[in-house]
């Protein structure tokens, strides 16, 4: 094959800048919601099924089943939504300006990781009102991993001008299992994104929703800050230690009773269940350094089990549909 | 001759890993063509976060065509041998040479173009290159054998001379095109050749030469620290990990509030270079400034203005924490901290920090009380070691392990603790490396001694030895600290003692017989283990192992004082080095060889010298042996050798003038006395059986 530039000589740069954020800068940036509503749109338009935050208590958007377990399996699974997370530990009784024990990631599932996903990632910062070619946006090595799942991907933080906005993953485990085919994992912040759009110092500054006509605005504050003071002191001073105990106990046999039944979607919600009630028991301070390891490696059994099991309810299916796919 | 342009495209490579990876691409290269045959002269290897590149230069057209003889069976063979033969040679018995009686193929294998070789090359890199961690990626992920590189690899360019190198790889297949810059050229590029690739990508944003944003990097952070009339704190590390984060490196300045310098300098610089990766700056005078210098990917519209407020406000969350860690941390004391070290195991078989802390405590108090460490005061001594490792349990140390020990410093300065009993805690891991400077004030010495001997005989007693390359408590580190520790402050210590006052020290309640066991084992192994640090310390400096331990070895027992081993050892190779020196060691060997071979003497030795080459020998002797003895009693060795030296003339002249054995039994035993008495003044300064040659 013959090289199809010949003209060496003349060196310039040809191509065009990435096209700059739509409709210029100087419009008001988005809202919290509207910067949510956004992204539903930019992920609706590559094809996401758009599904609701799962209604349990979870750490992270990953544990949300249509991450979980649908990242096993050979069967195409391209998704997106905001899950609910809480992190009982984190909890700052609403006085520091950075940090709360519940908080909202947003979370896409693309599966096969198609082969253009950083630029669909950074194609949905331009979006929400980052231009590229402003701010400093920047892949930065962060291998992630699960003990409590089992999982582990590799990838990087997405920095926007030293603050990581994003974790972006290619799953490699989940479960303890392969991913065949791999899937990518895109989880952002929502309040540090809307934080630095917004140019706002304090969480609870950041605009929730817009004014309109004679309905005011609504902060992050108003809606929050009440709940982060009580969930605060519910976590780390109310919560009753013996019924987490209990609840845990109950979670972990009723997992292992799901997995025995062949139902694993239940199965894995006792294993979200326990997880939860596991982070609860940290944040009241009553597990020990030594049976901190214990009680994460019975989580991972459950997770680990709820997959197994999900994969042998599967796999038949999977075979027959996917002809040469092997676990 | 032809240049060769491999590019090896992929989403962003890990900053850490690009230089092994570059020396991965340049082995894997030369290995393959070599194996083909290739010469491979000059090449160039580099790398940005987005792109392994490789250019070699002035490859031939081909390899050269061979011509390869192959013996076979003997023509006298059964006929199955030879028909093995010409299966294996493909030939048949009309084209085989016979010579000798034996059969002989020659097999003619014309050259390969070398782009064939090249496409073979491409897809074993790509199939071999050892990353430290690989992933799949895709669809193609969904069968076992998918391609695995660092992260997804999305293009590759090969191009020898203006020819593409076809290859496909998992799906992935060479062209001409590669991609610009990932926000200012995000377009595809066309290379034509390795001579126009760098300045292409050059064009589009992209440096690909890894040195060249270095130095960007290096030369641009200084300038920027410079314009604001501040001085950059050099940092080559944050240079390397920057340039591997950039393809179009800026380095940009920005300042942080002023009040967050109330905050360790130490506890800045980690905030920004470990979470942030940015280089910080000082003052005039000196000091640690309010000021960084981040380094950005682009040239941004706004000449950074908006970067840089971004990373500052990035910055000051990182530093509002590490404030509220110092501040924290003071509202308790070094010792309130320390009590939470009873709850941290240091090792299952050695018990809690708290345990190896009074253990420390005991055996610094020691090293003070003996005298050991001179002029240091045996209480301060304790303080410091009880209150050493009370910052492991701080929130700092727990956020910046690294900061161990220096944190701990400041918070004793900060409680008003004496002086010297913070600065021990400062200083008490030290020294670390090889470089790291050995302390001398005594209450550190004293707790930077005992910190590591009780590390030392701890697992030592445990039978916990580092063995080959497995050393996973760094024992041997230890060793050479405390080595250094003693030689540099010139401790007459005996490890013996040490070991002894340590042992009497821990677990009293030990059956007696297990203790006895502990015990020999930590006497014989310890002054081995120290001694063979020794001789590698030495090694270095010209002294050689032998006589290492000839100088360890005195009056036929061990010497477990290190500091006087090395200075004899020293000194011993500085007068081996002499003419006297030589000629003392060979008559030291003869004089030993005569001895050996001589056995039991029998028959009275005469009572006067019956020449007067031995009446010379026995008054040299007479001389030399209090003059040695006193010298070596007050550590003057280099008096002690001189006092040998004199013995020299008198042994040759000895050796020259008379037989030993002389066929009067009295003569010969006369002679072989004054022999023994000779090898006996030589083994008062040093083991000189040892020393070989």
């Amino acid at each position: 094959m013959r090289r199809r530039w010949a003209n060496a000589a003349a060196i310039f740069c040809t191509c065009e800048g990435i096209a700059a954020v739509a409709d210029g800068a100087d419009k008001t940036p988005l809202s919290f919601q509207d910067m949510i509503l956004t992204l539903h749109n930019y992920w609706s338009a590559r094809g996401c099924a758009i599904l609701q935050p799962y209604d349990m208590r979870v750490g992270a958007g990953t544990f949300h089943p249509a991450t979980t377990l649908r990242s096993l399996g050979p069967e195409p699974w391209n998704v997106a939504y905001v899950q609910p997370s809480r992190r009982p530990t984190d909890g700052r009784y609403g006085e520091n300006p950075n940090r709360l024990q519940h908080y909202y990631q947003y979370q896409v599932i693309l599966k096969p990781s198609p082969a253009d996903l950083q630029e669909q990632y950074l194609g949905s910062l331009a979006a929400i009102g980052i231009d590229p070619l402003l701010h400093d946006i920047r892949f930065v090595e962060d291998d992630w991993e699960s003990p409590t799942l089992g999982a582990w991907g590799l990838g990087w933080e997405v920095w926007c001008d030293g603050m990581e906005v994003t974790q972006f993953t290619y799953f490699q485990q989940m479960g303890g299992f392969d991913c065949k085919p791999v899937a990518g994992e895109l989880t952002y912040g929502l309040e540090r994104l809307a934080m630095y759009i917004q140019n706002v110092d304090n969480v609870y500054d950041l605009r929730f929703s817009d004014a309109v006509g004679d309905v005011a605005a609504v902060s992050y504050g108003d809606v929050f800050l009440e709940n982060e003071r009580q969930f605060s002191k519910w976590n780390f001073e109310v919560a009753d230690t013996d019924t987490l105990f209990a609840g845990f106990k109950a979670a972990e046999a009723e997992c292992q009773r799901a997995i025995a039944a062949n139902v694993p979607l239940a199965a894995y919600d006792q294993a979200i269940e326990a997880s939860h009630l596991f982070n609860l028991l940290q944040a009241r301070g009553v597990i020990s350094v030594q049976e901190r390891a214990n009680y994460m490696a019975r989580v991972r059994d459950l997770a680990k089990g709820s997959c197994k099991a999900w994969i042998d309810s599967q796999s038949e299916r999977w075979t027959a549909k996917y002809p040469g796919w092997t676990l | 001759m032809t240049d060769f342009l491999l590019e090896l495209r992929s989403e962003e490579i890990p900053a850490r890993m690009q230089a092994g990876a570059r020396a991965e691409l340049e082995k894997l290269f030369r290995a393959q063509l070599s194996a083909a045959g290739l010469e491979t002269g000059e090449l160039t290897i580099w790398s940005t976060p987005r792109r392994l590149t490789l250019i070699a230069r002035d490859l031939p057209e081909a390899t050269a065509a061979v011509s390869e003889e192959l013996k076979g069976p003997r023509s006298s063979a059964p006929p199955q041998a030879l028909e093995g033969f010409l299966r294996k040679t493909g030939l048949t018995q009309d084209q085989l040479e016979e010579r000798d009686g034996v059969y002989f193929a020659v097999i003619d294998k014309p050259g390969r173009a070398t782009s064939r070789v090249l496409t073979d090359t491409i897809a074993h890199i790509v199939r071999h290159m050892p990353w430290p961690k690989s992933m799949r990626w895709g669809k193609e992920s969904a069968s076992s054998e998918s391609l695995r590189w660092v992260r997804p690899l999305s293009g590759i360019v090969a191009i020898f001379g203006e020819e593409l190198v076809p290859c496909k790889i998992g799906g992935i297949e060479a062209g001409f095109a590669t991609r610009g810059h990932r926000f200012h050229c995000p377009g595809e590029i066309t290379i034509g050749s390795a001579s126009d690739y760098a300045e292409k990508l050059r064009a589009c944003h992209v440096i690909v030469d890894h040195e060249e944003r270095q130095a960007i990097i290096r030369d641009g952070a200084a300038k920027a620290a410079a314009d604001a009339g501040l001085t950059l704190v050099d940092d080559e590390g944050l240079v390397i990990e920057n340039a591997g984060l950039t393809e179009w490196p800026a380095p940009l300045l920005g300042r942080f509030d002023e009040a967050f310098l109330e905050v360790p300098p130490e506890v800045i610089q980690l905030t920004a270079r470990v979470n942030q990766k940015y280089f910080v700056v000082n003052g005039a005078d000196g000091k640690l400034a309010n000021g960084f210098v981040c380094t950005a990917n682009i040239d941004a519209v706004d000449g950074g203005a908006e970067i840089v407020a971004g990373n500052r406000k990035v910055l000051a969350a990182r530093l509002s924490d590490a404030r509220f860690f110092w501040e924290q941390d003071q509202k308790k004391t070094l010792a309130q901290h320390a009590e939470k070290l009873a709850n941290i195991t240091f090792h299952e078989k050695l018990g809690t920090v708290a345990d190896k802390v009074e253990r420390v405590a005991k055996l610094a108090e020691w090293l003070a009380s003996e005298g050991i460490v001179p002029n240091c005061d045996p209480a301060l001594a304790r303080q410091a070691a009880e209150l050493a490792k009370a910052d492991l349990v701080t929130e700092m140390v727990g956020e910046f392990p690294e900061l161990q020990g220096l944190m701990g410093g400041y918070y004793a300065r900060a409680e008003g603790l004496p002086d010297a009993v913070a600065d021990a805690i400062r200083d008490h891991y030290k020294p670390v490396g090889q470089g790291d400077d050995v302390p001398t004030a005594p209450v550190t010495v004293a707790v930077a001694l005992a910190d590591k001997l009780d590390t030392l005989f701890g697992f030592f007693r445990e039978d916990m030895f580092p063995t080959g390359s497995k050393d996973p408590f760094a024992l041997r580190r230890a060793g050479i600290s405390s080595l250094r520790l003693i030689l540099q402050n010139g401790l007459k210590l005996s490890t013996d003692a040490a070991a002894t006052q340590w042992l009497g020290q821990v677990d009293p309640t030990a059956p007696l017989s297990e203790t006895q066991i502990a015990e020999r084992k930590i006497l014989t192994t310890i002054p081995d283990f120290l001694t063979e640090r020794l001789a590698v310390q030495l090694r270095e400096t010209g002294v050689s192992a032998d006589v290492v331990q000839a100088s360890r070895e005195w009056n036929s027992r061990d010497d477990t004082r290190l500091d006087r081993t090395e200075a004899r050892a020293r000194d011993l190779q500085a007068f081996l080095a002499t003419e006297d020196g030589t000629n003392l060691l060979a008559g030291y060997k003869r004089a030993a060889n005569i001895l050996k071979q001589a056995g039991e003497v029998s028959g009275t030795a005469a009572a006067t010298p019956p020449t007067e080459a031995d009446g010379a020998l026995l008054a040299a002797l007479d001389a030399a042996e209090p003059a040695a003895s006193a010298a070596v009693a007050e550590e003057r060795f280099t008096d002690a050798m001189a006092a040998l030296a004199s013995l020299r003339a008198p042994i040759d002249a000895f050796f020259d003038g008379v037989m030993v054995n002389d066929p009067d039994e009295a003569v010969r035993a006369y002679r072989l006395g004054l022999l023994s008495r000779f090898t006996g003044a030589v083994h008062g300064v040093a083991d000189f059986s040892k020393i070989e040659g």
